[in-house]
């Protein structure tokens, strides 16, 4: 797939593909974390700079594992090199930033189990992204991903000044709001295709 | 997931967990990207079901056995690795079954290792109980969670395409709702599912218990 | 953490050692899964690479897989190298060249369209179309597998090269439902003119690059 130009990779991931709303990759902080705008902005920015390392390192270590036949172990590596880049940034923040390290809580070391990272580099991967194309399409997932966070917390702010029905409380009307998300980011369809 | 100072569980109770009360999809909602990625149809939807409960039965049965000789410190990388080899295991044994559900199921089968619910249930189940009650409790939850897929994936094949398991049941007049097998359907499916399952367990408690929010990761 | 005993210092020798009896033990069942089911993988992805390929060249029996590059072609096998295109040669019960079969590849609506067409060496034209992975829409893109009329247009799609060998002599062409005058032209879906053009996109960008290539060497194939 060497004939695809980076920029229609990048549009693609952040509108058309959206990891979220089109992909279903990294639901589990989506829904999580996305109560607050003030929490969505950073945690959208960490867990990009986490896509971009991992998709750095994999892109390194498919290329040993191909090289060295060891195709089978492509899976165990990249999952114990996403989980070495969230504890990085995991120290990063609690040093410089302490307050957004609380404010992230549980869902910091989370991140290392984000299907969105992993889905990053296992996509770029199957896809036989290059170099260049490896870096927009994780650059781009990222920024789909830090949008529909930010979207989806901006919308439950306003919620939480609606009344709703108790039993649509929670859980459920978050994912009803996702799907009119993902229903309003299907009109991107089509962006991808060039003529 | 015993909280200290309660009665153990019988086996069946222990079972039935994972199925009902702590049911990962509707009570949980737990490991939800595979859960909306690949329940368009409910063959994908069984297919990834089974799958996520084999890695879940061995590495918990795993994590369990080796559960007094591991350091505190390095257990979440001993689980993550053990959890990474079931899901290459399980990977190359569903290519060997069927060519056609794994590369309907494609990126999502090695997904499974970032599912919360195994992490979750090996950190939270099988390194405090013993090898059976581990597996019995890792069993009632792999089928909680099929349940759960089926259920999604089920409604989706049927008011998407008009079919189920492949065979049209509906005649030739059916327009299919389109949607339902589209991104936005997952979501509203799996919300109506929510839905469902709020009500009733409102009515079950009355009006007393406000009901208690479903912690959200997955 | 009732079951963990060592809670209160642990020596970093017992971590590695941890460590390095979980890795092993993962390594062997890694190991033993993989050689277990190689064989059964293999087999597999030959017969859907069989299905498809017999389905775009009718008759067909046996196929092999070969690739091409600016040398010229061989039979495909370990690395593929840079810029070389896979294609597919499929032969009938006596031996005898059926067709050839190639993927191409272009963005849809969606995501990428992939598809793998015929190619009739004696017809110099395209005679297939199979489609082997699209997320386009339900009941709109994916008519571009079950559409008739559609299908029809890749009967027998004009894909000569030109005098020099280098290129097609006309470029395989999407044009507007219902305009179609030339045989190297795809008439599109109506209502579907994106995935339609993303089908003959992939097919142009494809043949292009693998015809000239594949044109002066057919003889090599037909050896087998």
């Amino acid at each position: 797939m060497a004939d695809i130009s980076a920029g229609q990779i990048f549009l693609s991931a952040v509108l058309a593909n959206n990891f979220v709303l089109a992909m279903f990759l990294g639901l589990c902080p989506f829904l999580g974390v996305s109560n607050r705008l003030a929490t969505a902005a950073p945690m959208g920015a960490a867990t990009t700079f986490v896509m971009l390392v991992a998709s750095l390192c994999a892109y390194g270590l498919n290329w040993l594992v191909v090289h060295f036949e060891l195709e089978f172990l492509r899976l165990i590596s990249y999952i114990v090199v996403i989980a070495s880049a969230v504890q990085l940034v995991e120290m990063v923040t609690k040093k410089y930033s302490p307050a957004l390290f609380r404010a992230l809580g549980i869902y910091l070391p989370l991140i290392t189990t984000n299907c969105a990272v992993l889905g990053v580099a296992l996509f770029q991967t199957a896809r036989e992204y290059s170099f260049v194309q490896s870096l927009a399409f994780a650059i781009g997932a990222g920024a789909g991903f830090s949008l529909a966070l930010i979207l989806m917390a901006g919308l439950r702010e306003r919620l939480n000044l609606a009344r709703v029905p108790d039993v649509v409380q929670g859980t459920a009307l978050a994912l009803m709001l996702a799907g009119l998300l993902s229903l309003a980011f299907m009109g991107f369809a089509g962006l991808g295709a060039g003529e | 997931m015993a909280i200290p100072g309660q009665q153990p569980l019988s086996h069946l109770e222990e079972f039935m967990e994972g199925i009902w009360k702590q049911n990962p999809v509707f009570v949980m909602v737990l490991g939800m990207c595979p859960v909306l990625a690949v329940s368009v149809s409910a063959v994908n939807a069984l297919s990834m079901g089974v799958a996520t409960t084999f890695v879940l039965l061995c590495s918990t049965l795993l994590v369990s056995l080796i559960r007094n000789v591991v350091p505190k410190e390095v257990r979440i990388a001993t689980y993550i690795v053990i959890i990474a080899t079931f899901v290459t295991v399980v990977d190359y044994l569903i290519a060997a079954i069927s060519l056609a559900v794994y590369e309907a199921l494609g990126a999502f089968i090695q997904l499974i290792v970032v599912n919360c619910i195994i992490l979750g249930r090996a950190e939270a189940h099988a390194s405090k109980n013993p090898p059976l009650r581990t597996a019995v409790n890792a069993l009632g939850m792999g089928a909680g969670f099929t349940i759960g897929l089926f259920a999604l994936g089920s409604v989706r094949e049927i008011l998407g395409a008009g079919k189920l398991f492949g065979v049209a049941l509906f005649g030739p007049d059916f327009q299919p709702w389109v949607v339902m097998v589209l991104p936005p359907g997952g979501f509203f499916v799996l919300g109506a599912w929510l839905l469902l399952f709020n009500w009733l367990k409102n009515r079950a408690a009355g009006s007393a218990g406000k009901l208690a929010e479903g912690g959200a990761h997955g | 953490m009732n079951g963990a005993p060592a809670v209160v210092a642990t020596s970093s020798r017992a971590m590695v050692a941890t460590l390095a009896l979980v890795a092993t033990l993962c390594g062997i069942l890694i190991v033993s899964a993989y050689q277990g089911t190689l064989s059964a993988v293999t087999a597999n992805k030959r017969v859907a690479l069989e299905r498809a390929v017999f389905k775009v060249v009718p008759g067909a029996v046996s196929v092999k897989e070969f690739v091409a590059g600016p040398a010229g072609i061989a039979p495909a096998g370990g690395v593929p190298a840079k810029d070389t295109v896979k294609f597919y040669a499929a032969y009938d019960a006596a031996g005898a060249l059926k067709g050839i079969a190639a993927e191409g590849s272009a963005s849809g609506y969606a995501d990428v369209v992939r598809v793998l067409y015929a190619w009739d060496p004696a017809r110099q034209a395209i005679t297939g179309l199979g489609v082997i992975a699209m997320r386009e829409t339900p009941g709109i893109g994916d008519k571009i597998y079950t559409d008739a009329a559609f299908l029809a247009n890749f009967e027998a799609l004009d894909a000569r090269l030109d005098a020099s060998g280098t290129a097609l002599a006309n470029p395989i062409r999407v044009v507007k439902h219902g305009s179609k005058r030339n045989p190297w032209e795809i008439d599109a879906i109506s209502g579907a003119t994106v995935t339609s053009k993303a089908v003959g996109r992939g097919i142009n960008d494809s043949a292009q690059r693998l015809l000239p290539r594949l044109a002066p060497n057919l003889d090599q194939l037909r050896g087998n």
